[in-house]
């Protein structure tokens, strides 16, 4: 299944900030097929680092999409039943409106005088595209992490247009230690000289900083298990320490290589909005408690998060089920068993596959 | 329903969830309710009721390869613990909430049950009779812990922690003022009609609160 990024361009978007953005382009895959009654639709959400291309090989580089053990023919969401489609986020850089666009007002890139967004925001411009399609009802949100955030989103932003929602490995908020993180990434980069307060889209982009930001991001995707199992404390072609500051241990190798593989594909300047917004986000952060504002869903719920995630460790996924148990909300919630860490929800998908598949069919009868 | 079509019905339950008290479970349910099911393994019956009976079927189950399982097979099922899974839900929640042959295996089978009486509007309550007369002939006899075919277990790998009889259960319910509104008492596949306590190896009561 080759694929291409198709773009929708609109007039604008109003944002949280208050802040107005003119033009807005958003950035979307999809495959399968919308069916007549357009009642086979899901959109699938990427994390942090992820872009639209979910599925499928991508037509230029030949890659397989983020989510492609999920998605496709006979898969988890099957794209013989299913119209699944995924959008680039609002501030991202793979094709979707960001900080490293043109800014039509001054012809450059807005750089730092991009306004800052939202999860809220990110998720109204996906309702535009969804608008666009003429599609009255998603059968089901899903994503894992920073997906998840938007899933949640969706389901209490508009109940009426989600059958279901999947927020898997995710949360309502970020605790201080997953703002912790982001903050080290945010610092590593405006750290780095090259980073010229934003302004580096005609010289050079700070990659140091953003490779450092990376590979405590990887760290922090992984178990100690998983990196045990992966790494322990293998040397990298040697026998025998080098006694200095180059590569010694097969996991510096690694990160070292994962940091500076991203500084091609990410814009360090997104690292720094979608962080922010993954840092602002609170479904409960009004007057209302976490109950009152997933009671205004009524979407189906499944909630999955890993037992060896200690970014979004399980109890953050039993809060949501908890809150929707309160206001007897339909929800499934299963911790599974997997070694991966939060990239689990990306590589150790077996289980979760059935899970999904399960779900979404036995949904899918009732509205069909 | 004629007793022809109901014998049928029984005989199509026992085939399709091979447990008696499921038959009987299946039975009391009322179609398009709203059910929950404590220890709901992988949503057998939750989707048999789903299927026949239209239910909203729950469940609560403690083993994650279960849940997944039940997932799988399209009921809303969440991985916790009976003795701490009511808590969060509001009272009457559910029609009736099902605790199928799991009650002896709670730490605190008083507060679960008064838990189910909070959020149900019935409870359906299957257990092993620890009275029947082969457990005390076993115990009588042996000397030891007691092994029937109802509690295989040697004592030291039981789930089974807190033992009970169909006369235990009637006492708890009297003593917490619970009204009991129908009681099946099962012997195999057969319905037990007199001294339920020293024949009775399965017992389904379904009970109301005050």
């Amino acid at each position: 299944m080759i694929v291409e990024a198709n773009t929708v361009k609109f007039d604008s978007i109003k944002l949280d900030s208050g802040a107005t953005l003119a033009p807005v382009e958003i950035a979307y895959e999809s495959y399968g097929r919308l069916n007549a009654a357009k009642s086979n639709a899901i959109l699938v959400l990427h994390a942090f680092s992820g872009d639209a291309h979910a599925a499928g090989i991508s037509h230029d580089g030949g890659k397989p999409g983020w989510w492609d053990n999920m998605i496709g023919p006979g898969k988890a969401f099957d794209t013989n039943k299913y119209f699944v489609f995924c959008t680039n986020v609002l501030g991202g850089c793979r094709g979707t409106t960001g900080p490293s666009s043109i800014n039509p007002v001054t012809a450059a890139p807005y750089a730092m005088s991009f306004p800052v967004i939202t999860i809220g925001d990110m998720v109204r411009l996906q309702r535009m595209l969804v608008d666009h399609f003429g599609i009255p009802k998603l059968l089901a949100v899903a994503g894992g992490s920073m997906g998840g955030m938007q899933a949640l989103e969706w389901a209490v932003s508009y109940p009426d247009r989600v059958v279901t929602s999947l927020p898997i490995a995710s949360t309502v908020r970020h605790s201080a230690q997953q703002i912790a993180f982001n903050e080290v990434g945010r610092q590593a980069i405006m750290a780095d000289p090259d980073w010229n307060g934003g302004n580096y889209y005609d010289s050079k982009p700070p990659a140091r900083g953003l490779a450092v930001a990376r590979m405590v991001g990887h760290i922090t995707y992984m178990s100690d298990d998983s990196m045990r199992e992966k790494f322990g404390r293998r040397l990298r072609d040697k026998e025998e320490f080098g006694f200095g500051f180059d590569v010694d241990f097969e996991v510096e190798s690694y990160l070292r290589y994962r940091g500076s593989q991203f500084v091609n594909r990410f814009d360090a300047n997104s690292y720094l909005y979608i962080t922010k917004a993954m840092d602002y986000f609170d479904l409960a952060a009004g007057d209302r408690p976490l109950a009152a504002v997933l009671g205004a869903a009524s979407a189906r719920f499944l909630v999955i998060s890993f037992s060896s995630d200690w970014l979004y460790p399980s109890y953050q996924s039993q809060e949501i089920v908890r809150a929707l148990r309160s206001m007897n909300r339909d929800v499934a919630y299963v911790e599974l068993e997997a070694n991966y860490g939060h990239d689990s929800f990306l590589v150790d998908v077996a289980e979760q596959a059935n899970l999904v598949r399960g779900f979404l069919a036995s949904t899918f009868e009732r509205v069909a | 329903m004629t007793a022809e079509t109901s014998k049928k019905h029984e005989a199509l339950v026992q085939e399709l969830l091979g447990r008696s008290d499921y038959t009987i479970i299946g039975e009391i349910i009322e179609p398009g309710s709203k059910v929950l099911d404590l220890g709901c393994g992988e949503g057998e019956l939750l989707a048999w009721l789903a299927t026949n009976k239209r239910v909203d079927a729950r469940g609560v189950e403690i083993s994650g390869s279960k849940v997944a399982r039940a997932i799988a097979r399209g009921v809303s099922v969440y991985q916790s613990d009976i003795d701490q899974g009511l808590a969060d839900y509001p009272d009457q929640a559910f029609d009736y909430v099902i605790l199928s042959q799991t009650l002896q295996e709670t730490r605190h089978p008083q507060q679960v049950l008064r838990e189910m009486v909070r959020v149900g509007r019935r409870m359906i309550v299957a257990f092993p009779n620890f009275g029947h007369w082969r457990t005390r002939l076993s115990m009588l006899v042996s000397g030891r812990a007691p092994r029937t075919k109802l509690f295989p277990y040697a004592w030291y790998d039981s789930p089974n922690i807190h033992f009970l009889t169909v006369q235990d259960f009637e006492e708890l319910s009297a003593m917490e003022g619970w009204v009991v509104e129908r009681r099946y008492f099962l012997s195999g596949k057969r319905k037990v009609r007199w001294m339920a306590n020293l024949l009775t190896e399965v017992a389904v009561f379904q009970v109301r609160g005050k």
